[in-house]
């Protein structure tokens, strides 16, 4: 008896983003990263188009994260310059693009005003040449004030700036309207809200084919099966024809990895575990690897080991 | 929902005319704005104005010269279709075949040869089925020769053959019957449409009667309609149940947002 033919017939496609913009569209990158375009779920090449393979972005603060010295440590004393620390993940850790938190903008940390954001994002795009996705620090009062100037220090960059909110959108479609920049939808591990801010970012006049979606990260133990579904349920509907899904998708890996016990306790708390240093970026890889599974296109990674981890398991399953 | 425009029909004083005289505006207006209503297919019906096949080109012609929405061929008469087929810049979806066997061994072999869709009714020799066991009975001859012609499960529409609530009251449930149960025929499944307006054919609340039926029929499995595109009240009541299918994904603003994309 013959084997039946089990492929999907999907009727529709993920939207192509691409990042950063050379010389000759206005930037100064001396590359662009382009994602989306699966016509098929993650690594089912048997069945559709995955003409983009997933892409790593390099963690990169203006201020050292709070995270246990181990884990800074292996990054190395770079970790305290955004530009060297920048330098050294695309040089030595070979990540493609980059990813920019503005941590020390938060009130609660440095408060550093909107014009030093704007200088960290000018440091870093003349140290390097790839493209650059620039968070805010996460408090939407601030970031109204930071974004507005990074966006414009980055001008013609073609950056992907992050995040428009149900509270916030209008701003950051103005922004990267008049930038030229790319948008991250976020919404809190909720798909409808998800949807229901891609309809406003659309509804304000901005092109869906140029936002990558983020429905914020759950560390592996902590909700990540929650988002794992999200993205598999919105790969699907935007397969199916919904282009208010059909994004790419971006994962902060690292930025929720190094805030839970697993990945920043070491035996002394967590008895039994084994030693930080290793558990912290399998940790991080693990999670990681489940996200590439469910469609993630872009993943935010800091531990040199987990990025090497990951873009091999990228290698093999591509 | 796959959306059927059913305004580019004979039966329309202004489009009888346009064919009468020739004149491509009235065709051309409707495809805009049925397919700005996000119409997936736009059913063309040469009614009574025409019986000549150039006259149904010409239409469809006329409707490719304006969108490039796949047309539904609203006509089985083999010799029509054989000349239409050839305009049709994209696979159509003809409309339609009965479970007649002589009916089905004349058209599916030209909608498979031409990649096409076909909707099939449930009505066989003697005529349309009283029961739900008996739409079934046709609806599985209908599936069989489809297959046998090649063609794939989701190339078939399956009609269960909507008769009037005014007058035939104890059929309804049996056509909601049958409907849930030629979803169970394959996987990938058929897909299952109506023509929704003999619900409430001398009815007094026409509307009313239609929107409910049709998100009754949503919930046994239909997925594509022959209607008034630009009916927001239908449109609505059907995005609506199909979010409570959960067919699609909720969003605040999921009506407007139909309307825009």
């Amino acid at each position: 008896m013959a084997v039946p033919d089990v492929k999907e017939k999907w009727t529709s496609k993920i939207n192509v983003v691409t990042i950063g913009a050379i010389k000759d569209e206005g930037g100064t990158r001396g590359k662009t990263i382009t994602v989306g375009g699966q016509t098929t779920l993650p690594f089912l090449d048997f069945e559709g188009e995955l003409p983009h393979k997933a892409v790593i972005a390099g963690f990169v603060s203006d201020t050292p994260p709070d995270w246990p010295d181990v884990i800074k440590n292996a990054i190395g004393k770079e970790i305290n310059s955004p530009v060297e620390w920048a330098q050294k993940n695309i040089e030595e850790f070979k990540c493609d693009l980059l990813s920019l938190k503005l941590i020390g903008a938060d009130p609660n940390v440095k408060d550093a005003s909107p014009a030093d954001c704007a200088k960290v994002v000018q440091d870093i795009l003349k140290a390097v040449d790839v493209p650059l996705i620039i968070w805010g620090c996460g408090d939407d009062e601030k970031d109204n004030h930071v974004l507005p100037e990074c966006s414009q220090a980055a001008k013609g960059e073609n950056c992907l700036i992050g995040s428009a909110k149900e509270s916030n959108y209008m701003t950051i479609v103005a922004i990267c309207k008049a930038d030229k920049h790319k948008i991250i939808s976020e919404a809190p591990v909720d798909i409808n809200i998800g949807k229901q801010v891609n309809i406003l970012l659309q509804d304000a006049g901005y092109d869906l084919k140029d936002v990558v979606m983020y429905q914020t990260t759950a560390a592996l133990g902590y909700g990540f099966d929650y988002v794992y579904t999200i993205f598999e349920r919105a790969r699907i509907a935007g397969l199916k024809g919904d282009n208010l899904m059909a994004t790419p998708l971006i994962c902060d890996v690292a930025g929720e990895t190094y805030r839970v016990k697993e990945a920043t306790s070491d035996e002394d708390v967590l008895p039994g575990w084994g030693k930080l240093e290793k558990r912290g970026p399998m940790w991080e890889a693990m999670c990681a690897g489940g996200y590439l599974q469910a469609g993630a296109d872009i993943l935010i990674l800091a531990h040199p080991q987990a990025i090497k981890g990951t873009q091999e398991s990228i290698l093999k399953l591509s | 929902m796959i959306f059927i425009g059913e305004r580019i029909n004979a039966g329309f004083q202004d489009i009888k005319e346009a064919i009468q005289n020739k004149d491509p505006e009235p065709i051309k207006k409707w495809a805009r704005i049925q397919t700005d209503a996000r119409a997936t297919y736009l059913d063309v019906n040469l009614g009574t104005a025409s019986n000549k096949p150039e006259d149904l080109c010409w239409m469809i012609e006329t409707v490719q010269e304006e969108v490039d929405t796949p047309i539904s061929i609203d006509n089985n008469r083999p010799n029509m279709l054989t000349e239409a087929m050839k305009v049709c810049k994209k696979p159509p979806l003809v409309n339609s075949t009965t479970a007649v066997e002589e009916k089905m061994n004349s058209l599916f072999p030209i909608v498979a040869e031409h990649n096409a869709s076909i909707i099939g009714l449930v009505m066989d020799e003697s005529g349309s089925p009283a029961t739900a066991d008996r739409r079934v009975e046709n609806a599985a001859k209908l599936f069989e020769k489809a297959i046998e012609n090649g063609l794939s499960p989701d190339q078939l529409f399956i009609d269960p053959i909507i008769m009037p609530l005014n007058c035939m009251q104890e059929q309804c449930q049996e056509i909601l019957n049958a409907v849930s149960q030629f979803k169970l025929f394959s996987e990938p499944p058929v897909h299952i449409v109506c023509g929704l307006s003999n619900i409430s054919s001398g009815a007094k609340y026409k509307k009313l009667i239609n929107r409910t039926f049709m998100a009754m029929l949503i919930t046994q499995g239909l997925d594509a309609a022959i209607l008034d595109v630009t009916d927001t009240e239908m449109v609505d009541t059907i995005l609506t149940a199909e979010l409570i299918m959960n067919k699609t994904i909720y969003a605040d603003g999921y009506v407007e947002a139909f309307r825009k994309s």
